[in-house]
């Protein structure tokens, strides 16, 4: 079973710190949004090996919602 | 005397504050130039002006913060003057020099004044010579060189603030508990400084435990004659961001009250101070000390209130002053307090994930009925995208009343009429904050919100019983 790390709100990405097939730790930042002037990390729920990245740093626009990044769980 | 009418004013700015502009131009007679990006083509501020001029794409790095870009725009419209409104480019010296250079009226202060209140170590050195208390700090620290600073902060004492020295508006400064944190957090904040402003250096500063945020407005002549027109609390904020000002401050007594203002008053004669400034103090609501915190060097956010008790219009006396129009007269004896005002500032944001920022379509947007006493500055309306780009404020609704319960009764009142669909705001949020009992009694300090955030995010406060 996959987990799905979703956009908080909706915007621009600013940066995207992981790759496919990468191992990332619970807690670790993923990607950071920038909406409004303010700086969003998202972190990873758990630990895990990243399966899918949907977005790209200077994305912008982007809708709430929208399944960023998806983990496999360790 | 100048005829104003042969003028031209470009607003190096978007929102609120570029409607809120032309409205004031418009008053005098003045023509207006709107600029704008991508994502503004529509925007209220683009309609109200008589020109607009497009600058760039969405991103404020390319557009209204691109000096060459607005530079650009106020030769090709021939405007005589140009109004640069609070944040983007409001406080940037090159821009105000540059526009000076080519011959234009800049609408703010010296060039020079903006350079040495912008950096905050010259600022606390000028107003300590100007005779303004300051809170107790350290020397500079630059980037990669932290020797001494344990040293310092003994000194300073604990709990005391790391603050960029390039930063503001709440950003660049971290709180340090004890010793222990010292060297990671002042290494954090420099480096973080140093992504964000190009410059980490950095200083400490005494943290006051109950603070008050109390700010006076002053206007100077620019030859050294400088007025104010009374104090501004600003203690409700969140990430050091005010959300709710009013007029006069809560509880302080009238020798405090003048005390404060003849301090902001000094500071502004001993710059010759062109123009309106705020000048910022911590007030220890414990000793009833009070710090110079910084002084900014355009028009606030809050303006309104001020404007709301003195019954003056500060961006016209800003304009006027810069276009030497010589009906505008400086006189402290002709400027009356009168009744209590507050403002509110709607921003799209959710208040129950700690202020998250929410940018939409504005589907529903109602705002109450303006008149003498309630007023509404926003430069959005019904159908407008809140874009993810720009602040998250999206209007100021501000009310005056004969006295502070009775303002606080128009302002819910106000609050309850205001309707807005889509993004989520902060209206309700607001409205606890006018209900809430601390509030009412006026006892706030900086941390009302972090202090109380359950209660006012939650659910409604009930309204209390008069």
């Amino acid at each position: 079973m996959s987990t799905d790390v979703e956009l908080q709100t909706s915007g621009n990405i600013w940066k995207v710190m992981v790759q496919p097939d990468q191992a990332v730790a619970a807690g670790e930042t993923l990607f950071i949004m920038e909406v409004m002037k303010m700086e969003i990390p998202h972190e990873a729920p758990c630990a895990g090996k990243v399966t899918a990245v949907n977005i790209n740093e200077g994305d912008e626009g982007l809708d709430a919602g929208m399944v960023a990044v998806r983990l496999e769980p360790l | 005397m100048i005829d104003v009418s042969k003028h031209k004013v470009l607003i190096a700015n978007r929102g609120e504050i570029a409607c809120r502009v032309i409205r004031s131009c418009r008053s005098l007679g003045i023509a207006t130039v709107a600029v704008y990006s991508d994502a503004d083509q529509e925007s209220m501020h683009v309609q109200l002006a008589d020109e607009a001029i497009h600058i760039g794409a969405a991103k404020a790095a390319e557009s209204y913060l691109d000096v060459q870009k607005v530079l650009q725009a106020i030769t090709v419209s021939g405007a005589t003057a140009v109004h640069p409104g609070y944040g983007f480019l409001s406080e940037n010296t090159d821009f105000a020099r540059q526009i000076m250079a080519a011959g234009v009226r800049w609408i703010g202060p010296a060039p020079d004044t903006i350079s040495e209140m912008g950096d905050k170590d010259r600022a606390r050195q000028l107003a300590q010579s100007a005779g303004v208390p300051v809170l107790p700090g350290s020397q500079r620290f630059a980037t990669g060189e932290l020797d001494g600073i344990e040293e310092a902060g003994s000194e300073v004492g604990y709990p005391l603030l790391v603050k960029a020295s390039a930063g503001g508006g709440g950003i660049g400064m971290r709180l340090v508990e004890s010793a222990p944190q010292l060297l990671d957090i002042a290494a954090s904040t420099q480096s973080m400084a140093e992504r964000s402003f190009g410059d980490g250096t950095v200083f400490l500063e005494r943290y006051v435990k109950n603070a008050r945020h109390i700010e006076v407005q002053v206007f100077g002549d620019g030859k050294g004659e400088a007025i104010h027109l009374y104090e501004r609390e600003c203690s409700i904020q969140r990430r050091f961001q005010k959300v709710v000002e009013e007029s006069p401050a809560p509880g302080l007594n009238e020798t405090l009250r003048r005390q404060i203002a003849e301090c902001a008053v000094n500071l502004a004669r001993s710059q010759n101070y062109a123009g309106a400034g705020t000048v910022e103090f911590v007030f220890d609501d414990d000793s009833n000390e009070y710090f110079f915190l910084e002084m900014n060097t355009r028009v606030q956010v809050e303006h309104p209130v001020t404007e709301m008790v003195t019954h003056t219009d500060i961006v016209a006396m800003q304009i006027c002053l810069a276009l030497e129009d010589d009906s505008l007269t400086l006189d402290q004896s002709q400027i009356a307090h009168r009744g209590a005002a507050i403002e509110c500032r709607i921003y799209a944001e959710d208040p129950d994930k700690m202020f998250l920022p929410s940018p939409g379509l504005l589907e529903v947007l109602t705002f109450p009925q303006e008149g003498e006493d309630v007023r509404v500055d926003t430069g959005v309306r019904q159908g407008d995208r809140v874009t993810p780009y720009y602040d998250p404020m999206i209007a100021k609704i501000i009310v005056r009343a004969p006295d502070r319960s009775r303002a606080i009764d128009a302002m819910a009142n106000a609050l309850k009429e205001t309707r807005i669909e889509g993004p989520r705001c902060n209206e309700r949020f607001l409205l606890n904050v006018m209900n809430h009992p601390q509030y009412r009694e006026g006892k706030v300090t900086t941390r009302f919100i972090d202090d109380n955030l359950q209660a006012l995010t939650r659910n409604a406060i009930e309204e209390p019983v008069v």
